[in-house]
């Protein structure tokens, strides 16, 4: 099954992140295709490079490149909320692009469920 | 063409939820799909007349929802619950309206396709 998946919340703060990027390892360990995952709101933090937690805690930001690098994940920055927070090419880190709500929309349509992780 | 529908839960200042989720719904008017908007809990405060942010500094949003039929974005549902612990009526908000009973909503929501909750 092809799975939309669209993270509205940011790192840390919320577990919004936590929880979409556990649902997508393991629907890809079942099997299935994430068809997308979609960055809205403060979730758009999610994507910065400059993140660096404490060494004892995960890596929220690097564990989505990870993902996009060992299943070539599409994860999809809103670049008007994007913009609004200060998060901008220069700042991805690897495996995210920066792309309009279309993409939010065009993921609901192509796949065959579409997973909201949010407040 | 596929169900979108899009629930508005939050109130309209406070939190950018509100803004974001009409953004999100201008794109989705342009893509041919079947859109329709729910507002329920303190979403239905989204719909109430005489918005005036002057105070707060923020952009008054709530025209936008007057211009929906404009982009063919005609499916306005409000439940019932949700306006009558506000103290609101149909009398009350900027659009028309249709208003649902929760189970009614329920119904609603499980025919769709894609639900987006805001």
């Amino acid at each position: 099954m092809k799975f939309g998946i669209l993270v509205s919340e940011g790192p840390y703060t919320h577990q919004a992140s936590d929880t979409a990027y556990q649902f997508a390892r393991a629907a890809i360990e079942k099997g299935h295709e994430i068809q997308r995952v979609f960055f809205y709101h403060d979730g758009v933090y999610n994507a910065t490079r400059l993140t660096e937690p404490p060494q004892d805690d995960r890596h929220v930001v690097n564990r989505w490149s990870a993902l996009n690098a060992e299943h070539k994940v599409d994860l999809v920055v809103c670049v008007a909320a994007a913009l609004r927070r200060g998060i901008k090419d220069e700042v991805l880190a690897p495996g995210f692009r920066i792309s309009g709500l279309g993409q939010l929309v065009d993921s609901g349509i192509k796949a065959d469920r579409f997973v909201t992780f949010g407040d | 063409m596929k169900k979108f529908m899009f629930v508005n839960r939050k109130a309209p200042y406070g939190t950018i939820y509100a803004l974001e989720s009409l953004e999100v719904v201008l794109i989705a008017a342009t893509f041919d799909q079947d859109v329709s908007l729910v507002f329920l809990d303190d979403g239905v405060y989204e719909l109430a007349k005489g918005q005036d942010t002057q105070g707060i500094g923020i952009k008054n949003h709530s025209k936008t929802y007057r211009a929906l039929d404009g982009y063919d974005v005609e499916k306005l549902y409000v439940e019932r619950e949700s306006m009558q612990a506000r103290g609101l009526s149909e009398d009350d908000l900027i659009v028309d309206v249709e208003v649902l009973s929760s189970v009614e909503m329920a119904a609603l929501m499980a025919e769709q396709d894609v639900v987006l909750s805001f």
